[in-house]
C-alpha cells in the first residue's frame, strides 16, 4: 500500500516532467552535447572535436564584440524598463479621473509581441517619414547608424519590459500600509523623503524580484532585433542570442551556435546566483539580531 | 502655549458623507483633551483634521490664532500615534524614533540625546537595535508613543492608541500616558470608543455622536450632569436605565411639565433592591419617605462580576439593570421591588433627549 502510494505521486507529476523533459532538459543536454562537436548542415553532430567550440568562441573577436554590446543593452534596458515601471506604478498610485485608461496603458506593452512592436518602431524611427524625428526636429537615422541603433533597439526593450514591471511595482505599492505615509506627513517629511524612505526601502524585496526578472529577459531579447536591426549595421546590435540564431542559421555552425548557448546560460546562471547572494547577505544581520 | 480652536468646522467627503457637521471647540493649553464617541461619530476624522490629513469643507482651524486650514501636516509642529502604530518596518526602533528629527535636519548629537532621553522616559534603552517586526505588541505601542515624544511637539494627538492592546496591557498603559501627560505638559488630543479610558485620562471629555459635540466636560460633570439621553447612556458603565415617567413616578407632581412626556434615568448602581414580599408596612413607608420607588418586578438573571453583581429585573412593561454588592439572598425568579434617592434621578425630554433643569418632581 505505502509502495503503492510512493510510486502513484510519481505519475501525478509525470505530464508536467514530461513537459519539461521534452521542452527544456532535452534540448537542454542536447546543446551541451552539440556544443562538443563539429556539426553538419543539418545540426548533426560529426566530429567530436571535446572544449575547441569553447576555445574558438571565447577567442573570436566577433564574440567579444557580442558580449560587449550584450552587456550595455542589458544595463539600458533593465534601467530604463525598471525606472519606467516604477515612474509609472508611481503616477497610477493616487486615484483620478481616468487613472483606469492609464494603468493599462503602462500595462499594455506587456500584450505586445516584440515582433509587432519592432514593426511599428521600424516606421516611427524611419529617418525621412518616421515620426520620432519629425517632432524632436531632428535627421537621425536611428536604426542605420551604428551609435544609434544599439540605444534604439535597447529603449524599444525597454518600453516593452516596462509593462511587466509596472505591474509588479504597482502591486507592491498597494501593500504598503497608507499610515506610513500619514506619519511621515506628521513627522515633517516631503514627498520626496517618502520616495525615498518608505517607497523604495518598502519595495525592496519586489525590487530586488524585478531586476533578477528583467536582466534576464533582456538578456534573451531577440524578435526585436532580428526585425529592427538584424544585428546591424555592422555588428553594432549583434547582441549574443541573435548571433547564436546568425551562427546556426545562416552559418549552419550549430556547435558554435550550441558554445555560445552554453555560455550565455553560465553568464546568466552566476549573474543570477551573485544576486542572489548578495541579498542574503544583506538580509541576513537582521535575521541575527533576533 | 498652544491653544487650538475649531470654528464651525464641516467635513464632508466626495462621496456625499458627511462625517462632521458644524462643529466648533476650543481646546486649551496643557489640556487632556479626550474625544469619545460611537464609531462612525466624526472623532478619528475631527483628529485627522488637527493633524491636517484630511481638509476641512467649511469652517476654520486655528492654533494660536493662526489660521492652518491650508498649512501642510509637517509644518503645524504635531506629534500624532496612531490606532496600528505605523511604525516603519525597514528602520530599527532607533530610527524609527529619530524619523521625525532626521526629517528635520536636527544635528546628529542632539538627535540620539532625544531619543536616549525619550526611550529612558518609556523604558525602551535595550529595545534601540531591533526592528518594530521582533518587538511585542505593548513594546510597539511604547515605540510609537517614544517617537511621538521625542521632539517636544506642540500638539499630541492619539488615535485609539490602546485599541489593539489586550486588556491588561491596555491599563498598563494607560497609566503610562498618564504619567507622559503629567510629565510632558502639553495638550494631549486623545480619540478613543473606550468610555473609560477617556473619564480616566481626560481632564476634559468630548462626547460625540453622527458628527456633533452632544456634550464636553471634566469626566466627573459627565457622569453627574449627563446633558442628553445619549451622553447618559454612553457615559457610565452597565448603561444607565431609562423608563418613560408615567410607568415609575406620578405624573402629578411634575407641574411644570404637564403634557410632555418625560424620560427617567437612573444608573445601575444607585438602585437599591429589595425582596418584594418579607418586608412590614412600616419599613416600607420609612423607606418612602427617602426613596422614590421605581418600579416592581421579578428576577430575570444575574451575572457575577466578582464582589458585585448584575440583577436583570424584568415586568410586563420594562425592564432595569441594577449593579449591587453581591445579594446570595436574592435568586432569579423572585420577585422585588426597585427603589433610588431623589438625587440620583435624570430627567430628559422624550422628545428633544435634553436634560431637563428641574430635578424634582
Amino acid at each position: 500500500m505505502r509502495t503503492w502510494k510512493r510510486v502513484s505521486a510519481y505519475f501525478f507529476v509525470l505530464p508536467c516532467l514530461a513537459l519539461f523533459g521534452v521542452f527544456l532538459f532535452y534540448p537542454f543536454a542536447k546543446t551541451i552535447y552539440l556544443s562538443l562537436y563539429k556539426t553538419n548542415n543539418l545540426g548533426q553532430a560529426q566530429i567530436y572535436v571535446g572544449l575547441d567550440n569553447y576555445r574558438e568562441v571565447l577567442q573570436s573577436a566577433s564574440f567579444h564584440n557580442s558580449l560587449k554590446v550584450t552587456l550595455i543593452f542589458v544595463f539600458i534596458v533593465v534601467l530604463v524598463s525598471m525606472l519606467m515601471g516604477l515612474f509609472n506604478a508611481l503616477l497610477c498610485q493616487k486615484s483620478f479621473p481616468g487613472i483606469r485608461f492609464f494603468s493599462t496603458a503602462y500595462a499594455l506593452p506587456m500584450s505586445i509581441a516584440s515582433a509587432s512592436a519592432a514593426m511599428i518602431f521600424r516606421l516611427m524611427l524611419d529617418p525621412t517619414i518616421g515620426i520620432v524625428n519629425k517632432l524632436l526636429g531632428l535627421n537621425i537615422s536611428w536604426i542605420q547608424n551604428p551609435h544609434y541603433a544599439l540605444l534604439s533597439v535597447a529603449l524599444l526593450t525597454a518600453w516593452l519590459n516596462s509593462g511587466i514591471n509596472f505591474l509588479y511595482f504597482s502591486a507592491g505599492l498597494t501593500t504598503i500600509d497608507e499610515t506610513l505615509y500619514e506619519r511621515a506627513s506628521v513627522d515633517g517629511a516631503n514627498e520626496w523623503q517618502k520616495l525615498f524612505r518608505i517607497t523604495l526601502p518598502s519595495l525592496r524585496p519586489i525590487l530586488f524580484y524585478t531586476l533578477v526578472v528583467n536582466i534576464i529577459l533582456a538578456f534573451q531579447s531577440f524578435g526585436q532585433v532580428k526585425i529592427l536591426t538584424s544585428g546591424g549595421p555592422g555588428e553594432s546590435t549583434n547582441l549574443i542570442v541573435f548571433s547564436i540564431y546568425r551562427n546556426a542559421f545562416f552559418n549552419f555552425r550549430f556547435g558554435t551556435a550550441a558554445t555560445e548557448s552554453v555560455i550565455l546560460f553560465f553568464i546568466i546562471f552566476i549573474l543570477t546566483l551573485l544576486m542572489f547572494r548578495s541579498e542574503n547577505k544583506n538580509n541576513s544581520p537582521k535575521k541575527e539580531s533576533k | 502655549m498652544t491653544t487650538i480652536q475649531l470654528e464651525h468646522i464641516k467635513k464632508q467627503y466626495p462621496n456625499g458623507f458627511t462625517a462632521i457637521h458644524d462643529l466648533s471647540l476650543e481646546i486649551q493649553d496643557q489640556e487632556f483633551l479626550v474625544l469619545v464617541g460611537p464609531s462612525g461619530c466624526g472623532k478619528t476624522t475631527l483628529l485627522r483634521l488637527i493633524a491636517g490629513l484630511e481638509e476641512a469643507s467649511s469652517g476654520l482651524l486655528k492654533m494660536d490664532g493662526r489660521v492652518m486650514n491650508n498649512v501642510e501636516a509637517r509644518d503645524r509642529d504635531i506629534a500624532m500615534v496612531f490606532q496600528n502604530y505605523a511604525l516603519y518596518p525597514h528602520l530599527t526602533v532607533f530610527q524609527n524614533m529619530a524619523f521625525s528629527l532626521r526629517m528635520r535636519r536636527v544635528r546628529k548629537s542632539l538627535i540620539r540625546e532625544q531619543v536616549e532621553d525619550a526611550a529612558e522616559i518609556l523604558g525602551l534603552e535595550n529595545l534601540l537595535d531591533r526592528k518594530p517586526g521582533e518587538l511585542s505588541g505593548g513594546q510597539r505601542q511604547r515605540v510609537a508613543m517614544g517617537r511621538a515624544i521625542v521632539r517636544h511637539p506642540k500638539v499630541f494627538l492619539m488615535d485609539e492608541p490602546l485599541s489593539n492592546l489586550d486588556a491588561k496591557l491596555r491599563v498598563e498603559m494607560r497609566e503610562e500616558i498618564s504619567r507622559l501627560y503629567r510629565k510632558l505638559k502639553t495638550t494631549f488630543i486623545y480619540v478613543t470608543h473606550d468610555q473609560i479610558e477617556a473619564m480616566t485620562l481626560g481632564t476634559r471629555v468630548v462626547v460625540m455622536d453622527h458628527g456633533d459635540i452632544r456634550q464636553s466636560g471634566a469626566p466627573q460633570e459627565l457622569y453627574e450632569k449627563p446633558a442628553n439621553v445619549f451622553v447618559a447612556g454612553f457615559i457610565g458603565k452597565p448603561e444607565m436605565n431609562f423608563m418613560p415617567l408615567e410607568a415609575s413616578l406620578a405624573a402629578s407632581s411634575a407641574a411644570a411639565y404637564t403634557g410632555r412626556k418625560i424620560i427617567l434615568g437612573v444608573r445601575p448602581e444607585h438602585i437599591h433592591i429589595t425582596p418584594a414580599t418579607s418586608r412590614t408596612e412600616q419599613t416600607e413607608q420609612v423607606e418612602q419617605a427617602e426613596q422614590v420607588p421605581l418600579m416592581r418586578g421579578h428576577i430575570k438573571l444575574k451575572e457575577m462580576l466578582g464582589d458585585d453583581e448584575l440583577i436583570y429585573v424584568g415586568n410586563d412593561e420594562q425592564k432595569c439593570v441594577v449593579l449591587t454588592p453581591s445579594r446570595e439572598d436574592l435568586l432569579p425568579g423572585e420577585n422585588v421591588r426597585l427603589s433610588t434617592e431623589r438625587a440620583n434621578i435624570h430627567f430628559f425630554d422624550e422628545q428633544t433627549g435634553e436634560a431637563l433643569a428641574c430635578r424634582s418632581f
